[in-house]
């Protein structure tokens, strides 16, 4: 019985702002966070759940292992550039990488909504092989369950990955350091646009592609050639912004960046100005930050942009040796501000 | 990006500051309208740049942070009920009423949806007729025309499920508002550049006039703003009170006189109360006689709402530009955009949140 009362002795949630779970609880900023500190780490804390990473890195005999989980809800199912399929193959594969591990086992939970076309799910499965085999990942353990009409949107999927860690590097945000360059894999804000204009049906004069992408191979071929990464984050919901100030916070270090060479593609700069959104929150999931020794940038560089087939990966910013747990942007104009994440996902604004 | 990177050169905005400093003499405290205006001084740090004399004020110009909050209660109301589809703009949804905002509603079960154009609801009324399709219309004369429109079609093409909760409101009454206080210590204004695409500047003219106050249309990039600063401050130095327009790319001295037009079709200038203000007459728009039908407070019966606004919210004062964000007691403590007292803390064009948002730091050090 005692361990049913402490369940009733305190709820450090603040219920009495939100008695119900928020969509923008999950949009990646604020409020997410909020929901992780007060309900998931109190509930599970340990130390591998303390570092929150991507995913818990730990030794299992000689062997390091990195282990991570994600689950995809996307609407549409389909968009330019990906499906909910490739998506849920590399959003977990990225998990794994920038763990630093080499990805080599998935599992797969799939809830289909009863009525779903099996053309359907046939199309989202074969896209899954594909994006596993371009990874190099084996999908080892699955699980199926379905639920009645309108109690799933289609196809909502799980996926867990084991990768092996085959460097003696502690990658993740403890080992940024002050001085540490921090590079940008690619442009900006893709998958969140191509997202948007497929769901509310905006039409742009081109067609706005996801950057969905695998990125164990560019890290992969990073360490390959030495570079001793601290850290790297791939960049979500919530976007670069919440991929900085996460880490600036872990790591209790003033981040600094500069506006003007984050890159952006034009026609997601025009959809951003139209909606009146900023690409430094937007959505992406082939992207990624590196910090690392001032010294490997301009090869870490070089070895990035050989792996891309997109706009080139960018130096963005440097660690201060400021202990405190602030991302700082210098604006276009040349004016310092702060730079923080939204409390749920942007909106988009009346006029 | 063409017809915008123009207008965020770095050189061509430190020549402006350069040349407002080489001008200004005294002490100047101008206001710019605009809530748009206001997050792009703080996002880019445009202030920064100016010469320590010139103050900029915010002012009221956020539609979000003056719609009053019994409206965001009739809102909810609405929302909460089953058969309606309510359908805002996107930044209204986290603004909080008495007791919730509709993200709750939400949560709870209502079907609230954003949308990006008005006329969205009317297809949305089309594919749901045995539901009732509200919207939310909220903002100033640059969001007045596409919301008539969809009144205007919605009546044309019989489209009876559609109605509109309407919290519009107006730029030149606000003005004379503010100019008639006592405390008022606005000697400027930047005008907002989008409503007078719509409305043009003759409006401002009396104003200017009678108040002995420069007015400059001003756009919305640092380039826009700093140069609307230096002309404002060309007048104040030269003792000129006049109407000018430096927004020329986008705004005629007589608006767009088809929206005007449709605007006048529809609506008709009522009394408003404004968020922190109070009521100002003649201050903003309803829907006139012949689209009354189309008025969801008289749809579903929602009269005599009162509301008591947060007694800690000092947001009138904010937007009345007496005060600066980061001088309330509440700012960044008790009032943040996770747990808003009033609405400036909650849209992204409100000055506290701008404040929060870009410089909370330099707010805790000053």
């Amino acid at each position: 019985m005692a361990d049913f009362q402490d369940f009733n002795l305190s709820c450090p949630l603040p219920i009495q702002q939100y008695p119900h779970v928020l969509l923008a609880h999950g949009g990646g900023g604020k409020l997410m966070h909020q929901l992780i500190e007060t309900v998931f780490v109190p509930a599970f804390s340990n130390s591998l759940l303390g570092v929150r990473h991507d995913g818990a890195s730990f030794a299992v005999g000689d062997a390091r292992l990195a282990f991570t989980t994600d689950s995809y809800v996307v609407r549409p199912l389909f968009f330019p550039g990906g499906d909910i399929g490739s998506l849920a193959i590399n959003g977990t594969v990225n998990d794994l990488a920038m763990c630093g591990a080499r990805p080599l086992y998935l599992s797969a939970g799939f809830i289909l909504e009863e009525g779903l076309p099996m053309e359907t799910l046939w199309r989202v499965v074969q896209s899954m092989r594909q994006a596993a085999d371009a990874a190099g990942v084996q999908l080892v353990t699955g699980d199926t369950k379905v639920v009645d009409k309108g109690k799933g949107d289609g196809i909502f999927i799980n996926t867990a990955g084991l990768g092996i860690i085959e460097h003696s590097l502690a990658i993740n945000p403890n080992s940024v350091q002050p001085g540490d360059a921090i590079l940008l894999s690619g442009d900006l804000g893709r998958h969140g646009v191509a997202i948007m204009a497929e769901r509310e049906g905006l039409e742009f004069e081109s067609r706005i592609e996801s950057d969905c992408a695998q990125l164990s191979g560019i890290v992969q071929a990073m360490l390959d050639s030495g570079i001793a990464i601290h850290c790297l984050r791939d960049l979500t919901r919530g976007g670069l912004t919440s991929a900085l100030v996460e880490i600036a916070e872990s790591a209790n270090r003033q981040i600094q960046i500069e506006e003007t060479r984050i890159p952006v593609r034009e026609d997601v700069r025009g959809a951003c100005e139209i909606l009146g959104l900023d690409p430094m929150y937007l959505a992406n999931e082939g992207r990624f930050i590196a910090f690392l020794p001032p010294a490997q940038a301009e090869q870490a560089l070089a070895v990035m942009n050989a792996h891309s087939t997109d706009t080139g990966a960018a130096l963005i910013g440097t660690v201060t040796d400021i202990a405190r747990p602030l991302v700082m942007l210098k604006s276009r104009i040349g004016a310092m501000r702060i730079v923080d994440m939204f409390s749920g996902e942007q909106l988009p604004r009346i006029c | 990006m063409k017809f915008v990177d123009e207008y965020r050169d770095a050189e061509g905005a430190h020549a402006l500051a350069a040349a407002i400093a080489e001008i200004t003499t005294r002490k100047w405290t101008l206001m710019e309208i605009c809530g748009g205006q206001t997050h792009a001084i703080v996002k880019f740090g445009i202030d920064e740049l100016l010469p320590p004399q010139i103050t900029l004020v915010h002012g009221p110009g956020c539609p979000v942070c003056v719609t009053p909050i019994e409206l965001i209660d009739k809102a909810i109301a609405i929302a909460a009920r089953p058969n309606v589809i309510f359908c805002s703009f996107g930044d209204m949804l986290r603004v909080p009423g008495s007791e919730k905002d509709l993200f709750v509603v939400k949560a709870e079960g209502g079907d609230v949806r954003i949308v990006y154009s008005p006329l969205d609801c009317l297809k949305i009324a089309r594919e749901n007729p045995n539901k009732q399709v509200v919207f939310f219309a909220v903002g100033f004369e640059t969001t007045a025309p596409a919301n008539a429109m969809a009144v205007y079609q919605a009546a044309q093409q019989g489209i009876a499920n559609f109605s509109m909760l309407v919290s519009h409101v107006l730029v030149p009454p606000a003005m004379e508002a503010l100019l008639s206080s006592p405390d008022c210590r606005v000697q400027g204004f930047l005008a907002a550049g989008h409503v007078c695409t719509v409305m043009g500047y003759t409006e401002y003219e009396p104003i200017a006039a009678k108040y002995r106050v420069p007015i400059v249309v001003t756009g919305f990039e640092p380039l826009d703003i700093l140069q609307g600063v230096l002309m404002s401050v060309k007048q104040l130095e030269n003792g000129r009170a006049e109407v000018e327009n430096q927004y020329a790319r986008s705004v005629r001295r007589d608006g767009n006189l088809p929206a005007q037009e449709l605007v006048g079709k529809v609506f008709t200038v009522v009394p408003r109360k404004w968020r922190g203000v109070g009521e100002i007459p003649q201050s903003g728009f309803g829907l006139n006689d012949a689209y009354r039908e189309f008025d969801a407070e008289l749809r579903f019966e929602l009269t005599d709402y009162t509301a008591e606004e947060s007694a800690e919210c000092i947001s009138g004062l904010i937007m009345q530009g007496i005060k600066k964000p980061h001088e309330c007691p509440a700012f960044g403590a008790r009032c943040t955009p996770e747990m808003p007292l009033g609405a400036p803390m909650v849209s992204n064009e409100g000055a506290c949140a701008a404040y929060y948002r870009y410089r909370r730091i330099k707010a805790q050090a000053a």
